[in-house]
C-alpha cells in the first residue's frame, strides 16, 4: 500500500508494523519496493533495548533480516536519535535511486520523552552520494553518437517517471524522430498513443518492438537496467547497436549489457544538458521499416478479431482502455493479467501504470491500488488481478471498505495460475501441475465486504460492467470469467534471443 | 585470481556485516578480512581479499559504494602496494631442535615471543609469500597452533584513500576529514 502510494505520487510511502511477526510480514513488500526503486520508509517496533538479544517476546532481528533488501536500515534505541534518523531515512529513500528504508525503534525509545527542536539544515551523509552527474566529455561523445545514428531507438525505463523527465524525453524523441520502446515499468513515461511510441519491449513485448531493438544501430537506454526480461539472451541482444546508458545508479552500468557511453546522473538533468546540442533529425526510412513490421503483427492481434462469443482478457483490457479514455490509473497484479494490461491499456498520462516488475509480486495489485487512490484521490483507479493473485491479498478489500475509498477491481478469472499454466503448456507438455484453481465466488466475497460484485461471462457484457463499476459509489469487484487456456503472445522463451518469439498461431485465431 | 579491496567505512555497529553481505550474496568466499581504526576518529578501514575467477568480482566495488556507510573503496589488485600479514606460530621445540628453529626465525626476521618447555611462539610479519614460506619451514617440527591477521594493504606513494575519495567523486571533503588528512 505504501509502495502503491509512493509510485502514484512520487512521495515517500510509509508502512508501520509491530515487532516480530508484523515486521516479518513486511518483507515481500520491502523487496518489491527495492526491486522497483520505490521510495518507502518502514517503521517497525522492537522490544525494549535491555531485552534485545534475550529472545524476548516478539523479538526479531529485523535490521538483520532486512539488511540485504533495503537501501539502508537503522536500529534506534535512544529517543534522541529518532527525529534525525527519520529525516535521514526520508532523504535516503527519496534521493538518488529511490528505495526502501527501514527504521526499527525499541519500545523504550518510543516511550521516552525529549525536548526537541526541528533541524532544518540539509541532510548530509558522508558516505552517500545521490548526486552524480555525467562528465562533459562523455556528454559530447553521446551527442556525436546520437547525431550519426541511422536507426536509433529509445529504451524508456522507470527512471523517466522517477526523475520526472517525461517532457525532456518527449522533446528528444520528437526532435530526433527516434521511436520509443518502453520497459514494463517505463509504461506511461511516454504517451502511449504518440506516433513514436512503439509499446512494450522484452519477453512479452510486441514483436515489432523487439525487432526494432535487434536492428537498431543506437540504443538510448533512459533510466532502465537491461533486466533479463528485457534483454533475453544477452549475447544476442541488439548486436549491431552502439549503446548509451543514462542511469543514476553507477552499479547498473555494464552490469547486464556493456555500453559504449555511460552517463551517470539524473535523467532529467542529463537530457537538459544534451538537448540544446541535439539537432533535428529525420529517420523516415527507419520509421517506415518499423511500421511495416507492425503490419505483420496485427493479424495475430486478438484484439482485431470479431466477437465470436469468447471472452478474451485482451478484450476486457481493451474495452477498459476505451471506456476510461485511457485516463485511469491502472495497477496490475502479476501474471498473464499483468502482461495483457501492459499490452492493451495505453497510457498517455505519466504515473498511471503501476505494477510489480522486478520482483513480480502476486498480490501486489489490490493493496497498491488502494495506496495509489490515497495518493491521488482525484484519479479513477483500476486494479487488475488474476484469480490467483487476488486471493493472496484479498483481505485488503476490507481496508477499501473500511476506509470508504472507491477503486474498481477487475479480476481476470481464468481458473488457472495462468502464467505458470502457459509455461507448462509451452515447455512442459501441458502437464498442468498445481495450476488449475477452484476459486470462491468473487461476487459474494465483494458483497461480504459490503461492496458491489459483478460477474461477466460474455464479451457484450464487458462495457456495461465497466460503466456500472464507474458509476457505483463504493469499490467494485468485477469477476471477468475469461477464456481459460489463452496465452500471452508473443513470448520470448527464457534466455532466447528477443527476436525469437513464439507468436500467436494464426490458424488458432481463424478457428475461433 | 586474487583481488585486494580496501574500504573506508563509518565506525558504526553493523557496518562490517553490510560490507561482508555484498560478498556473501554473490557467493564469494572471503580469504581474509581485516578491520581496524584509521587515524581519523569515526572511520575504520577494511581490507578484503577474495580469490575468484568470476569476472563479477571486479564489479563488486559499485555495490560496496552503494552502502550508505561506505566512504571509499579501492581495488588495489593491480596497484603498486605494500601488503602485510602477521602470523603467530606455536611450534613444537625440543632441546635438540630449538636452536635450529631459532636460526630459521632469524633468517626470516621473525621474533620469538614466547618460550615454553616444549614449544615456542614465533611472530612473523611480511607479505603473504614470506609468511607462507616461513610456515612451510616450521611444518616439519610440528605446528601446534597458528593465527594470522589476514592481509592489510596500502597503496605506495603519496596518494591516500581519503584524498582519492575527494578527487574521484569530485567532492569537497568534509572539514573534519580534511584536518586529519593533513590537507
Ligand atoms: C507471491 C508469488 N507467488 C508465485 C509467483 C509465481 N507466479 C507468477 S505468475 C503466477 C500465476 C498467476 O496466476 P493468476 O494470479 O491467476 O494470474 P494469471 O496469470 O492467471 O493472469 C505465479 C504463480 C509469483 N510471481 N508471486
Ligand atoms: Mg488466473
Amino acid at each position: 500500500m505504501a509502495d502503491g502510494y509512493a509510485r502514484a505520487c512520487g512521495k515517500v510511502g510509509v508502512a508501520l508494523a509491530t515487532s516480530g511477526p508484523g515486521a516479518t510480514n513486511l518483507i515481500t513488500g520491502i523487496v518489491t519496493a527495492q526491486m522497483d526503486s520505490s521510495p518507502i520508509v518502514c517503521i517497525t517496533g522492537q522490544v525494549a533495548s535491555p531485552l534485545i538479544g534475550f529472545d524476548a517476546f516478539q523479538e526479531t532481528d529485523v535490521t538483520g533480516i532486512t539488511l540485504p533488501i533495503t537501501k539502508h536500515n537503522y536500529l534506534i534505541s535512544k529517543v534522541e536519535d529518532i527525529a534525525p534518523t527519520i529525516r535521514e531515512a526520508f532523504f535516503i529513500a527519496s534521493s538518488g535511486r529511490p528505495g526502501p528504508v527501514l527504521i526499527d525503534i525499541t519500545k523504550d525509545a518510543q516511550q521516552a520523552e525529549i525536548e526537541w527542536e526541528y533541524d532544518d539544515r540539509p541532510v548530509h551523509i558522508s558516505g552517500y552520494r545521490p548526486d552524480f552527474s555525467p562528465l562533459p566529455a562523455d556528454l559530447c561523445r553521446a551527442v556525436e553518437m546520437i547525431q550519426s545514428a541511422q536507426r536509433p531507438v529509445i529504451l524508456a525505463g522507470h527512471g523517466i517517471l522517477i526523475s520526472g523527465a517525461m517532457q525532456e524525453v518527449l522533446e528528444f524523441a520528437e526532435r530526433t524522430q527516434t521511436p520509443v520502446a518502453s520497459t514494463l515499468l517505463g509504461l506511461s513515461g511516454f504517451p502511449g498513443n504518440h506516433p513514436l511510441s512503439l509499446g512494450m519491449m522484452g519477453m512479452h513485448g510486441e514483436a515489432w518492438v523487439n525487432q526494432t531493438i535487434q536492428n537498431a544501430d543506437l540504443l538510448l537506454a533512459f533510466g532502465m537496467r537491461f533486466d533479463d526480461r528485457v534483454t533475453g539472451k544477452t549475447s544476442t541482444f541488439a548486436p549491431n547497436a552502439k549503446k548509451i546508458h543514462i542511469e543514476i545508479d553507477p552499479s547498473e552500468i555494464n552490469k547486464n549489457i556493456a555500453v559504449d557511453i555511460a552517463l551517470v546522473g539524473d535523467l532529467k538533468e542529463t537530457l537538459q544538458k544534451i538537448l540544446p546540442n541535439v539537432q533535428p533529425a529525420n529517420h523516415a526510412e527507419w520509421l517506415a521499416t518499423i511500421e511495416a513490421w507492425k503490419g505483420d503483427s496485427s493479424v495475430r492481434n486478438i484484439q482485431n478479431l470479431p466477437d465470436n462469443g469468447h471472452l478474451y482478457a485482451a478484450h476486457v483490457i481493451n474495452d477498459l482502455w476505451r471506456y476510461t479514455n485511457g485516463e485511469s490509473l491502472v495497477v496490475s497484479d502479476v501474471g498473464q493479467n499483468q502482461m495483457w494490461t501492459a499490452q492493451y491499456y495505453r497510457h498517455d498520462k505519466p504515473n498511471t501504470a503501476i505494477t510489480s516488475g522486478g520482483l513480480g509480486t502476486m498480490g501486489f495489485g489490490l493493496p497498491a491500488a488502494i495506496g495509489a487512490k490515497f495518493a491521488r484521490p482525484e484519479m479513477e483507479v483500476w486494479a487488475i488481478a488474476g484469480d490467483g493473485g487476488f486471493q493472496m491479498t484479498q483481505a485488503e478489500l476490507s481496508t477499501a471498505a473500511q476506509e470508504g475509498i472507491k477503486i474498481n477491481l477487475a479480476i481476470l478469472n481464468n481458473g488457472y495460475l495462468g502464467m505458470v499454466r502457459q509455461w507448462q503448456e509451452f515447455f512442459y507438455d501441458r502437464r498442468y501441475s498445481a495450476t488449475p484453481m477452484k476459486s470462491p465466488d468473487f461476487v459474494k466475497i465483494a458483497e461480504a465486504h459490503g461492496l458491489t460484485g459483478i460477474r461477466v461471462t460474455r464479451r457484450d457484457e464487458v462495457a456495461d460492467a465497466i460503466c456500472k463499476a464507474r458509476e457505483t459509489p463504493g469499490s467494485v469487484v468485477i469477476d471477468f470469467q475469461v477464456e481459460k487456456e489463452d496465452s500471452v503472445y508473443p513470448m520470448v522463451p527464457s534466455n532466447a534471443s528477443i527476436d525469437a518469439m513464439i507468436r500467436r498461431p494464426v490458424p488458432q485465431i481463424a478457428d475461433r | 585470481m586474487r583481488h585486494t579491496f580496501v574500504a573506508l567505512v563509518e565506525d558504526k555497529p553493523g557496518v562490517l556485516n553490510r560490507v561482508v553481505s555484498v560478498f556473501r550474496r554473490r557467493n564469494f568466499n572471503i580469504e581474509s578480512l581485516t578491520v581496524g581504526h584509521t587515524h581519523q576518529v569515526g572511520i575504520s578501514r577494511i581490507t578484503i581479499v577474495v580469490d575468484s575467477d568470476q569476472t563479477e568480482v571486479e564489479r563488486i566495488m559499485p555495490y560496496m559504494y552503494k552502502l550508505i556507510n561506505v566512504l571509499q573503496v579501492e581495488d588495489l589488485t593491480h596497484t603498486a602496494r605494500v601488503s602485510r600479514d602477521l602470523a603467530m606460530v606455536k611450534v613444537n621445540a625440543t632441546t635438540e631442535n630449538r636452536s635450529a628453529i631459532m636460526q630459521f626465525a632469524e633468517v626470516f626476521r621473525a621474533r620469538i615471543v614466547d618460550v615454553g618447555n616444549d614449544s615456542l611462539i614465533i611472530e612473523i610479519t611480511g607479505d603473504e609469500e614470506k609468511v607462507n614460506g616461513f610456515v612451510d619451514v616450521l611444518r616439519p617440527y610440528g605446528i601446534i597452533e597458528m593465527v594470522r591477521t589476514g592481509i592489510i594493504a596500502m597503496e605506495r606513494g603519496t596518494s591516500t584513500l581519503l584524498n582519492n575519495m575527494a578527487e574521484t567523486q569530485n567532492i569537497e571533503l568534509p572539514i573534519e576529514y580534511k584536518m586529519a588528512s593533513g590537507n
